[in-house]
């Protein structure tokens, strides 16, 4: 990959020029998908996007010092991170990756849950501590299955490049890793049933809860484009291989969109688990999948 | 006024984020404001969206008669609240004290002790007359970020059935301000 093309999937497609509007479409189908399973209408079509331009208009609290300085890089980077991730995706046809890409789309798409821990312990916040500390242990117990999930799907054909893993052909353990990988979203994308860090009746607004203004904004952005990356994965893993470059493009749109309403649905129509319940469920329960994918991949690899 | 301006001030008339106060209140209007994010009213349609952190919010909506309790949270909260910002007193009690009138416990009414941009009258208001007020108080903060001048407080005429709007009306069941304290609380 050399420059040039790394600098257009980063801010052309589909990095930020895509991707910023794509991420208030998503959440913009979040918040309608709720609404509508609960026969409401729900918001406008541009509302993240009048959500965004307000919170930029308005002020933030004093904050002095060192922590300070890291309350206002933490969002930063969670955008940074995440907006990265979105462009290391191989969306198009033949454009382009290294070998080892996939291990540092995993590390940026990790990052802003690590931005979130920081910062609902850097704010000094009952409620952001409680919530970075669900986040903590939310984040062990997901992370596991999901990078078991992707390692078996790379180890077994030998390659940690996504160009060549979005090129394989079908194969149950694809079918058996996107599973794994769908169960693991709504704990990353703090959906219902696991929207634990945030869960907003219980600890206000978890590890935001200081957060305004511009830097509310830029955790929404983050969270929206946490939301392209992740689906975007899945999507890119989920799609056939096409080497017309606007099908590939559209298709990759078009699973995206389908991998968020499903999300969304199934988060409204469950409600939150407790925090012990969750981490049974994915210490017990998909531990089994990961395992499975793992079996199935050394089985294929020692086969091939 | 130029683009971005333009832009700022009509996206913060559509995105008004509430944080919802009681201050000694009887209940009955807070279910009442959640009642107006619920399918049947559906403020969401108007991009309300009720936050967890009053760091977050941009309308403030109390309830309830302040109760010398409440009066430092209030404060509290108030401050906590980063401009532009308004504040929406629901229903008669912070607007009069209400049916707790000289009550010991009571350190209402609430313009005492903050600015109040939008009175919902009622006892207690309904849901619509709820969205309503939340709805000229986004437009009262959005033309005051933008203008940079006092806007005078608003006191909606109640809605309900059996009311002629200008109330004065004593009509058993409604209890909002009458019209001279409304005037009052008006200067
Ligand atoms: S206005 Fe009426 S309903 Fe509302 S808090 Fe006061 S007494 Fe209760």
């Amino acid at each position: 990959m050399n420059m040039t093309t790394a600098l257009a999937r980063l801010l052309i497609f589909p990095g930020l020029l895509f991707a910023v509007p794509a991420a208030w479409f998503f959440l913009w189908v979040e918040r309608k998908a709720v609404a509508m399973m609960q026969g409401r209408i729900g918001p406008p079509f541009m509302q993240p996007f009048y959500d965004f331009i307000k919170l930029l208009g308005k002020g933030t609290p004093p904050r002095s010092g060192i922590g300070g300085m890291l309350m206002r890089a933490w969002p930063l980077i969670a955008v940074a991170s995440a907006a990265g991730a979105v462009g290391l995706l191989p969306v198009l046809p033949s454009s382009g990756g290294f070998q080892g890409d996939l291990i540092l789309l995993l590390a940026l798409m990790e990052l802003p849950s690590m931005c979130i821990i920081a910062a609902g312990f850097s704010s000094r916040s009952i409620f952001g501590e409680i919530g970075s500390a669900r986040e903590a242990v939310l984040s062990v117990s997901y992370n596991i299955v999901f990078l078991l999930a992707i390692v078996s799907i790379a180890a077994s054909q030998h390659t940690f490049s996504l160009e060549a893993l979005a090129q394989l052909p079908a194969s149950p353990l694809r079918v058996l890793g996107i599973l794994a990988l769908l169960v693991c979203l709504p704990a990353k994308l703090h959906l219902n049933p696991f929207s634990l860090p945030n869960a907003e009746q219980e600890i206000y607004s978890g590890p935001m809860t200081e957060y305004a203004g511009p830097e509310l904004a830029m955790w929404e952005l983050s969270h929206g484009l946490e939301w392209v990356a992740a689906t975007g994965l899945v999507a890119t893993l989920a799609a056939p291989v096409i080497t017309t470059w606007w099908l590939a493009a559209l298709v990759f749109v078009a699973l995206s969109f389908g991998i968020v309403l499903l999300l969304s649905v199934v988060a409204s129509a469950t409600a939150r688990l407790q925090i012990d319940t969750t981490v049974r469920f994915y210490w017990q329960c998909t531990l089994i999948f990961a395992v499975l994918a793992v079996a199935s991949a050394l089985f294929m690899r020692f086969r091939s | 006024m130029n683009l971005w301006n333009k832009l700022m001030c009509y996206s913060r008339r559509r995105s008004p984020w509430l944080f919802h106060m009681n201050g000694g209140s009887c209940n009955g209007c807070d279910i009442e404001l959640v009642a107006s994010l619920s399918p049947r009213y559906d403020a969401e349609q108007l991009g309300v969206r009720l936050e967890g952190s009053p760091r977050h919010a941009d309308i403030l909506c109390i309830t309830g008669p302040i109760t010398h309790n409440a009066v430092n949270a209030i404060k509290t909260v108030y401050d906590q609240v980063l401009g532009p910002k308004a504040v929406v007193a629901i229903g008669s009690c912070p607007a009069t004290t209400n049916v707790f009138i000289d009550s010991r416990t009571l350190a209402g009414p609430l313009t005492k002790h903050i600015p109040v941009d939008v009175f919902v009258p009622g006892c207690p208001p309904r849901p619509d007359a709820i969205i309503q007020g939340v709805a000229m108080a986004a437009g009262i903060l959005a033309e005051r970020a933008a203008k940079k001048q006092p806007i005078a407080p608003v006191v909606m005429p109640l809605v309900g059935p059996g009311c002629s709007g200008a109330c004065g009306c004593g009509g058993g069941t409604c209890s909002t301000p009458s019209s001279d304290a409304a005037s009052e609380v008006q200067q």
